[in-house]
């Protein structure tokens, strides 16, 4: 049989022959494009209760299948391998080995929001691929992606200090994933920006760097925040079991 | 109309740390806005972040308690009843806050406890009304206040307006718009082409007014980043436009940062300017292109605005 959206099956799971003759008639090439027919055994029934467990996959259970989320998508419009609503659906059946091979793109989600707009049934897709970028790092999946490093030594600064200046955290960002700060483009920029600003404004920016912003008395909040946030790693490392993981993982070695 | 036009004139204003960084042109040329129409600011005393971007991904609801701390500072201790964020990430949090404190019991909770950790009263929902700086001007000298006052005419400036995403979405956190006659549009939001508009400029017809500039990864996905903005820069010359208006300090130094890179990496050369509608509004009510701080902007239009007679 002809298969003529070749995109939108996996290249290994096609197969073509180049001769083949079927009662008489010849089906070489395009017209001998069949499917791989596969059997599903690792189905991981704790899949969709784990990423509902972290913040953001709350309302995954809602989806039925639209797809106006991967339709409206941002980043689905550059690689339509990034396809939330599918996402969604292995998640919800428990296909964690075919989620695991978008492993590395899930992250990179760019929050617009424009899937939850779409939405009809609030599922918050957007939540739900945070959620699933969370579980693939806490389940050891993928490393820690530029993305959520960046979120960390953000977020890192607001709950020490209450405030961000903006050019530290850029500096702690290159430094933690080992870029070179002098990107020939961030050059440009600098010296553009630099064109037009008065001496005095410049001494001035020289001076945020030693001076770090802060918020006054900003300690209570910050012991109650990050208290806060050490319950909730808990409850995340107990619904995704992740104790039982170390303590399996150190058995087996 | 009349109501808002009295409750806006003295707001608490909440600049946000992008204001005070990379966004400090729009910072400048907000308070000089305020100044030239008589509008009064009182900045937040004290103020925190707002969570940005980032900090959801931690935590939620740390981001609800965050933006409730600086609502809870507007209304306990300035007893002011609205709050003005010309930052369209900050903006969007306070909303945010405002409607899960207002919807969801467990933010309610998590934030009581933080709040009397912290040692400030919690905020309830309902004390205070979250603004942009679009409502702000909009709301108060409107376009009929703007066309009596224009000294600089932007007349002959063609503009792309430009106002991303979370000035609109989720629509369910902003549910004073799409609400009938006068209110903003989730779908085409116009209060920045009205403003615009009424000091002379010629808006062009802009398809990806509410499209992502990819701010959220501006460094940590540069790739992502840097082919968004190319078709935001793009589009926003095919449709004829000159400049692209922004009212947001991620966005516009999303757009800045990216238009070089898009020049370095991809060969991409774009000439389209990109202008805080603050500063253009500025200009064209007569104030000089530095009280604006268009000297703090990465990209040079100093130029540009001579020839149009702003400068
Ligand atoms: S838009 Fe909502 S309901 Fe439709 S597929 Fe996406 S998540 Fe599911
Ligand atoms: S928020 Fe993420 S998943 Fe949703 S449309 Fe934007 S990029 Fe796609």
């Amino acid at each position: 049989m002809p298969i003529h959206e070749k995109s939108l099956i996996r290249p290994e799971n096609l197969q073509v022959h180049e001769k083949l003759e079927v009662e008489g008639v010849d089906v070489s090439g395009h017209w001998s494009t069949f499917i791989e027919s596969r059997v599903v055994t690792d189905y991981n029934e704790a899949m969709e209760d784990e990423i509902a467990a972290l913040p953001g996959g709350e309302y995954i259970h809602r989806c039925w299948q639209c797809g106006s989320c991967t339709n409206s998508c941002t980043v689905h419009a550059l690689n339509p391998d990034f396809n939330p609503r599918y996402w969604i659906y292995l998640i919800r059946m428990g296909m964690e080995s075919e989620l695991l091979r978008d492993k590395e793109i899930i992250w990179q989600c760019v929050s617009c929001n424009k899937c939850t707009y779409a939405c009809p049934r609030d599922v918050v897709p957007e939540g739900v691929m945070k959620a699933t970028s969370h579980w693939l790092e806490l389940k050891g999946h993928t490393p820690k992606s530029h993305s959520m490093i960046f979120d960390e030594i953000f977020s890192e600064q607001v709950f020490k200090t209450g405030k961000i200046e903006d050019g530290r955290t850029v500096r702690r960002f290159f430094k933690r994933t080992g870029q070179a700060l002098r990107q020939p483009w961030l050059e440009e920029m600098v010296k553009r920006l630099l064109r037009n600003l008065p001496i005095g404004m410049l001494t001035r920016m020289g001076m945020a760097n030693f001076i770090t912003p802060k918020t006054k008395g900003w300690s209570g909040a910050r012991d109650a925040i990050e208290e806060y946030v050490a319950e909730q790693e808990s409850h995340h490392r107990q619904a995704l079991r992740l104790d039982d993981l170390v303590e399996a993982a150190r058995k087996e070695l | 109309m009349s109501e808002k036009r009295e409750k806006y004139k003295e707001v608490a204003y909440y600049p946000g740390c992008a204001l005070e960084g990379s966004g400090h042109a729009y910072n400048r040329s907000t308070k000089a806005l305020g100044k030239k129409l008589g509008l009064k600011l009182k900045e937040v005393e004290n103020w925190n972040c707002c969570g940005a971007m980032e900090v959801k991904n931690i935590d939620p609801k740390i981001q609800t308690y965050l933006s409730s701390r600086v609502m809870s500072i507007a209304a306990n201790k300035m007893n002011m009843d609205v709050v003005m964020a010309p930052c369209n990430g900050c903006y969007h949090n306070l909303k945010k806050a405002e409607y899960d404190l207002a919807n969801d019991q467990k933010s309610v909770d998590v934030v009581d406890k933080i709040s009397k950790k912290a040692g400030h009263e919690t905020y309830k929902s309902g004390q205070v009304e979250t603004i942009h700086a679009l409502d702000w001007v909009k709301e108060t000298i409107g376009e009929e206040g703007l066309k009596e006052r224009v000294k600089n005419s932007l007349d002959g400036v063609k503009i792309a307006n430009y106002y991303g995403c979370m000035y609109t979405r989720p629509r369910h956190i902003f549910p004073e718009k799409d609400a009938g006659a006068g209110s903003e549009s989730t779908s085409k939001p116009h209060f920045m082409d009205d403003l615009l508009e009424a000091a002379g400029a010629e808006n062009v017809d802009f398809p990806l007014k509410t499209a992502c500039c990819g701010g959220a990864h501006t460094l940590s996905d540069c790739d992502t980043s840097t082919k968004l903005v190319a078709n935001i820069l793009q589009a926003a010359e095919a449709a004829g436009a000159e400049v692209i208006a922004t009212e947001c300090p991620t966005c516009h130094s999303g757009l800045e940062m990216h238009q070089i890179r898009a020049e370095k990496t991809m060969g991409l050369k774009t000439s389209v300017k990109i202008i805080y509608f603050t500063q253009l509004l500025g200009m064209a009510l007569g104030l000089k292109p530095k009280a604006v701080g268009l000297h703090e902007n990465i990209s040079d239009s100093f130029d540009f605005v001579k020839t149009k007679g702003l400068a």
